[in-house]
Order: structure tokens, then C-alpha cells, then sequence
């Protein structure tokens, strides 16, 4: 079961996640968007979207480097596992609770505010009630890690992303036997991993940072082929 | 000199009834669906007010179109690319649909189902958005019709800026005229310089600003950099949507739907042929009362040989380059100079143009005195103040507009001696400039209206473009995925149509 859950399942969730957003963005491009509801009801928007929007890059870019950078580099740049792992608590925990509050605002005013309400799909809310409920889980294993300071438990974490990432086999045993927080939040996130492209998620693939070395400002299109 | 062709239009503000014809077309054919119930690609708006939306012509508040930075250089008065992507997840400038209006409609049914009652059914308003009754409808898509509401409230108009207000809210000074807006397919448009996605473009063989709804992300960036407030954010798809000046029509030879049942006949379409290597020179002119000058100055003359050889060069067809030499377009804004751009100091290079209305003498009593010369009154007297026109449409300047109220009211001294006493009144037509030729082809495209002089629209050449075999026996419109046999190409196979070529400009 342990192997399969983080043996088997990551792979197959990272596949439906890459996979269904290649078929969307090429099958239906017309559904891929931000499906901002800001006309609607601009108030509890500007604040919650922003905390929001701000703490989830933060929180990801963090799991990104955190998990993903071999331990070898910490230990080669002379950090501490110790030191990673409270600096990992610090920041998630700042940008986790900036996420949190901004995901509640954004949660209540979908819940709330009849315009957003009713025009909310299951999938709207749905998703945005699991990434909250992956943000409380996220914040609960700060307590956990308080526990026991020493890095010993993240290097677990990392070694099975990172064998994950690289195909080793055995991945999984790492895992054996972390806290049951910490697996619950794996289990959620890979769960978010499958459920991303048939959610609105799929915007921040398209985030538009091609803008800003767009050469000029203005677009023309053309009829003509290209021999110009 | 890189000669492209625009179509333009020009709205013949004199003649508007304010029945608001085009609106309604226009929204039975592209607007009534859900999502953009309350978006109004053509609107009729009565001035002096605040207009739709809200105080759109404020652009401190909404912060539309563009600014000339110290340098010289144009940028988005949002801001530029850097504060645009970080003010992606809320965008600060972004109206609500309570600017605009929450759309809303009436319980008609109730009127014919109701029980027997002491009192008569009435139909009342129910959201488009929620479907929950609204008790009090608190502002429309035209709420100030024919001066409806305080004088306190549309004379925040920006119109006014440098007008002393306060008289013409006096009923025996009061003034309206009507004004018919729609998106301006600018040559400088703000909006596509605002998408972060890319997604808005402007066509090159006819200057149409559209947007390619599979690429739009809903990033609303395109609603705060308009400064006429012409993009629409669909509520129910979360794309974007604006004017497509009926291009299918257009494409083959017929005017937009707004122009084709204007019952007043006040619309024109006809070729413009501009320079658009000077887009960014003319847009950036210091000075904002220059930038109507300015703009005529981008306009290349399409009787000119060299402009001809030029046009051709671009791949410019014979007939596209004909309709430019029998554009109305060109007859109003260059020859006879009676229209103007809406706004300019937008800095967009607007291309729906307008021909300013006469109004009536200040007051009766002040008639008299009044000092004519050949039958025709001094235009400062008119009952619309001047500044105000010139606020519209000249960012300011006084002088032009002035010049075409006095061509149009010469137009009809001379007119009026002709048919009636019989007689050429040379002296007038020469005080405006004018030759008596020029008066009566005025006159021919002003009063008569013919639909032919109206609308000169030359087809578009698919054939040029595309292997006509290739599309025979294709689907026509669809959505994206194919035809109604259900084959759609591979999925990860090269599209079997050539997609349009994009550039830079």
C-alpha cells in the first residue's frame, strides 16, 4: 500500500497532470483562462487575490527548491539540515498564512456573494476548498517539525521527491515512517497534481511572462504568408 | 512610408436622433447572450453626462489609454509592462459591473399568469447575474437619457473642463446632444499594447481590432487600458470581448449592422490609407492639442502617385486603393475637415471620427443682436458651447471645430439661396473656404445620403491569401473543433489551415 501510494501514484498523477493539460490546451483552448470573477464583485477580491496568489507562488517555488535540490548541495554549501529546516518552517509557514488568509477571503466571498456564488462550478469551489485544506495541512506539520528540529525528517521528504524525480526505486521506503500529516499533505497534493487540468489551475501555466520581453506593444496579423 | 489600410467611420453627429438603433441591432446580433448581457459594443450616450460606464472620459480614475513619459516615449497610462504583470491578480483599475450596470430584466411572464388580484401585475426586475429580484434599479446603460437626472451629477462630465458649468443648468441654457460610441479600432490601440497574452491584435488589410478568444487568459488588462471603455470582460466564458465592426460583413462589401440600420443615415465607412511607420512619431506629438493635426498629417493622400505606387508595393488591392480615392471618410476629415477623432489625447489614433452638431442660437433674445454676415450666425453663439466640442474632440483646441460649425452652417445659407432664391451666394462659400462644387458634393453626402456614398467598401480577397480548394466544402465558423463530422485532424498533427501570420509593429 505505502509503495503504491508514493511509489505508483505520484507517477500516475504527474502523468494525468501533464498529459490532460496538453490535451485540453490543444483540444479546447477556448476553456483555458484565468476565469477571474473581479467584474462581479470587486470587493474581499483585491486583497484575498492577492495574498493568495502571492503565498501559493512562494509556498511552490519553495517545495520546488526545496525538495528538488539534492542534499548533497546543502551539505556542500555547509547549511545545516537543521538550519534548512527551519528556515523551510519560517518562510512556508509566513507564506502559507499569507495564502491561508487570502484563500479564506476568496473562499468566503465565493461562498457568500450571490453573483460569485451562483455562477461558482463544483470544480470552482472544490478546488479551492482542497488547496485550503492542503494549506491547513501544510501549517499543521509546522508543528510536527517543531518537535524535532534536526532536519532529520526533511531529508526523508526530500529523498523520496527526489528519488521520485529520478526514478530510483525504493522511493517510497523513505516515507515508511514519517507522520501521518506528512503523508496526508503528499496524498492531497498529488490529488490537486490529477485534478489540475480539469481546473481552472491551468492559467498559471499560461502566466504571461512572455510580456514583458515582447518586443514593442502593438500586435498586427497578417493574411499573407510569411515571405515578408 | 509603409502604406496600410484602414477602414474608418465617420458619425455625422448633426443628424443623430438619439433612437438608439444601432445600439439595439448591435446587441440583438452580437451581444445577447449570457455574460455580456450588459456590454453595449455601440451605445448612445446623451451629453452632457458621466456616460457608459461611469465617468468613463475620467482618466485619472480608470487610468485608459496612454501617457507620454518624460523621455518622449509612449506607455500605457496603467503602466507599463512591469506594473501591469504585477498587478495581474487584482487589476486596480478594473470597473465593476455596477459601473456599467447590472443587467437585469422584467418578470413578464407574472403579467399574464398572475391570479386575480386587487391590484394590477406588474413586471418586475429580476438580475441577469443572480436571477434574484432587484428592488430598485440604481443605474442603466443610458440612465441619462435626454438629460435624465441632476444637472449636479452629468455635469461631472469631463467635458466641461474649462467651461463655466454652472449656467447650463439653468433650464434656459441647457444643452444635449447625443453621442453614439463604439470601439474606435484605433491605430494606436491601447488595448493591444495592454494584453498580457498577446491576444489582441489589429488586422493589417483592414485595421479591424479584434480579439482571438482562444489565447485571451482573462487577465482584463485590455478593459483598463481602453480608454473608451470599449472592451467588455464576458462574465460567463472569462474572455474578453469588443467591438468586431461586423467584420464578416465588412469582408464582403456591407456596411457594420449599427451603420446598415442607422435610420438617420449619420454613419459613413469608408478606406483610409495611413503611414504605419509613423504611428508611434505621430502618437507621441508633446503638445495634445497637436494630436489632431497630427493625425490628419498620417493620412496619405490615395490620389497621390507616389502614395498609389506605395500602396501597391504593400500588396494593396487596385480596389481597396479606389475606395480609398471615393472614401467619405476622407472627404469629411481631409478635404473638408468637419470630422474629428473622439478624444485624441488619448494617444490611441481613434478611427471612428465625428461631425460635430449645430445647435440652436444661444437665446431668442440675444438672436437679434446678434451679428450675421451672409445670412449666417457667429458659431460662439451656438447653444453647445464650443469648448465643450473641442474638449471631445480636439483636446482642447477651439479653432477646428470651430471652422467645420461654420462650413455646415455655410452649407445650408448657401443651399438654402440656391433652392430657394435661386441663387449662388458666392461670398459664403468663400468665406469657409469652400468652392461651390465642393458645397454641393457636401450637401450631396451630408443631406441626401445616398447608401452608396455612405458606405464604399471595397470586398476583402480571400483568394489572395487562401487556396479556395482547400476551404471548398470546409465548415465554415466553428468553434475551434472542427466540423459537424466529428474529424478534428490529429491531436498533436500540424493544423491543416495555415494559421495568420503574426508580426510586430
Amino acid at each position: 500500500m505505502n509503495n503504491f501510494l508514493f511509489g505508483v501514484f505520484p507517477y500516475i498523477a504527474i502523468t494525468v497532470m501533464i498529459l490532460g493539460s496538453i490535451i485540453r490546451y490543444d483540444r479546447d483552448p477556448f476553456t483555458w483562462k484565468s476565469k477571474s470573477s473581479q467584474l462581479l464583485r470587486r470587493r474581499q477580491f483585491v486583497l484575498g487575490s492577492v495574498l493568495f496568489h502571492v503565498g501559493v507562488l512562494m509556498i511552490l517555488g519553495g517545495h520546488l527548491v526545496g525538495l528538488l535540490t539534492p542534499v548533497a548541495v546543502f551539505d556542500a554549501l555547509g547549511v545545516s539540515h537543521g538550519a534548512k529546516q527551519v528556515l523551510a518552517m519560517t518562510a512556508g509557514g509566513i507564506a502559507g498564512v499569507m495564502a491561508l488568509a487570502g484563500g479564506g477571503l476568496l473562499l468566503h466571498r465565493r461562498l457568500t456573494d450571490p453573483r460569485i456564488r451562483i455562477h461558482s462550478s463544483f470544480a470552482d469551489t472544490g478546488i479551492l476548498v482542497l488547496l485550503l485544506a492542503q494549506l491547513v495541512l501544510g501549517l499543521l506539520t509546522i508543528l510536527v517539525s517543531m518537535q524535532h528540529l534536526d532536519g532529520h525528517e526533511m531529508v526523508k521528504l526530500m529523498s523520496w521527491a527526489q528519488g521520485i524525480a529520478y526514478f530510483r526505486s525504493g522511493a517510497a521506503d523513505h516515507l515508511a515512517d514519517v507522520n501521518i500529516l506528512f503523508k496526508m499533505h503528499i496524498l492531497l497534493g498529488l490529488t490537486i497534481f490529477v485534478l489540475f487540468p480539469f481546473t481552472r489551475l491551468v492559467h498559471m501555466i499560461s502566466a504571461p511572462v512572455r510580456y514583458v520581453w515582447r518586443p514593442g506593444y502593438q500586435i498586427v496579423r497578417s493574411k499573407r504568408p510569411a515571405a515578408r | 512610408m509603409k502604406v496600410r489600410a484602414q477602414i474608418g467611420m465617420v458619425l455625422n453627429l448633426d443628424k443623430c436622433i438619439g433612437c438608439h438603433t444601432c445600439s439595439v441591432s448591435c446587441k440583438n446580433v452580437w451581444t445577447s447572450r449570457e455574460g455580456v448581457e450588459y456590454a453595449w459594443f455601440n451605445n448612445v450616450e446623451t451629453k452632457p453626462g458621466i456616460g457608459y460606464p461611469k465617468d468613463w472620459e475620467n482618466q485619472k480614475r480608470w487610468k485608459g489609454g496612454w501617457t507620454r513619459t518624460r523621455k518622449g516615449q509612449l506607455q500605457p497610462r496603467q503602466g507599463g509592462k512591469w506594473r501591469i504583470l504585477a498587478n495581474i491578480f487584482a487589476n486596480p483599475n478594473l470597473p465593476d459591473i455596477d459601473d456599467f450596470y447590472e443587467p437585469f430584466d422584467f418578470d413578464y411572464d407574472h403579467l399574464k399568469s398572475a391570479p386575480e388580484m386587487q391590484a394590477f401585475p406588474t413586471a418586475r426586475p429580476r438580475s441577469k447575474i443572480t436571477g434574484q429580484r432587484m428592488e430598485k434599479i440604481e443605474w442603466g446603460p443610458n440612465w441619462e437619457e435626454i438629460l435624465g437626472g441632476e444637472f449636479a451629477k452629468r455635469s461631472q462630465d469631463q467635458n466641461f473642463e474649462g467651461v463655466q458649468k454652472d449656467i447650463y443648468g439653468e433650464y434656459e441654457n441647457t444643452f444635449m446632444m447625443y453621442l453614439p460610441r463604439l470601439c474606435e479600432h484605433c491605430l494606436n490601440p491601447a488595448c493591444v499594447a495592454s494584453c498580457p497574452s498577446g491576444a489582441i491584435y489589429k488586422r493589417e488589410d483592414d485595421g479591424v481590432v479584434l480579439i482571438d478568444q482562444e489565447k485571451c487568459r482573462g487577465w482584463r488588462m485590455c478593459v483598463s487600458g481602453c480608454p473608451y471603455k470599449k472592451i467588455y470582460y464576458n462574465w460567463s466564458t472569462g474572455k474578453s470581448e469588443k467591438c468586431i465592426l461586423c467584420y464578416p460583413r465588412l469582408e464582403s462589401g456591407q456596411p457594420t449592422v449599427c451603420s446598415e440600420t442607422c435610420v438617420g443615415r449619420i454613419r459613413y465607412l469608408g478606406v483610409m490609407l495611413y503611414d504605419a511607420d509613423r504611428i508611434a512619431e505621430v502618437a507621441s506629438v508633446e503638445d495634445e492639442a497637436q494630436l489632431y493635426d497630427a493625425q490628419l498629417g498620417i493620412f496619405l493622400d490615395p490620389s497621390d502617385p507616389a502614395v498609389i505606387e506605395a500602396a501597391r508595393a504593400e500588396g494593396i488591392p487596385e480596389d481597396w486603393i479606389r475606395g480609398a480615392q471615393n472614401s467619405p471618410i476622407w472627404k469629411m476629415a481631409m478635404e473638408w475637415k468637419i470630422a474629428f477623432p473622439l478624444h485624441p489625447e488619448y494617444r490611441t489614433l481613434p478611427m471612428v471620427w465625428y461631425v460635430p452638431p449645430l445647435s440652436p442660437i444661444q437665446n431668442a433674445a440675444e438672436a437679434g443682436k446678434i451679428a450675421a454676415q451672409d445670412d449666417m450666425p457667429d458659431v460662439r453663439s451656438l447653444r453647445i458651447p464650443l469648448r465643450y466640442l473641442a474638449n471631445m474632440l480636439t483636446a482642447g483646441d477651439e479653432a477646428p471645430v470651430a471652422a467645420a460649425l461654420e462650413r455646415m452652417l455655410a452649407m445650408r445659407s448657401y443651399m438654402r439661396s440656391k433652392t430657394i432664391d435661386g441663387v449662388i451666394n458666392l461670398g459664403v462659400a468663400k468665406r469657409v473656404g469652400l468652392t461651390p462644387h465642393q458645397i454641393d458634393e457636401m450637401y450631396q453626402l451630408l443631406a441626401i445620403a445616398n447608401y452608396e456614398d455612405r458606405f464604399v467598401i471595397p470586398t476583402t480577397h480571400r483568394e489572395l491569401v487562401e487556396d479556395a480548394y482547400d476551404l471548398k466544402g470546409g465548415c465554415g465558423f466553428t468553434d475551434g473543433n472542427g466540423c459537424s463530422s466529428g474529424h478534428s485532424g490529429s491531436l498533436f498533427g500540424g493544423k491543416k489551415f495555415r494559421s495568420p501570420q503574426e508580426f510586430i509593429a
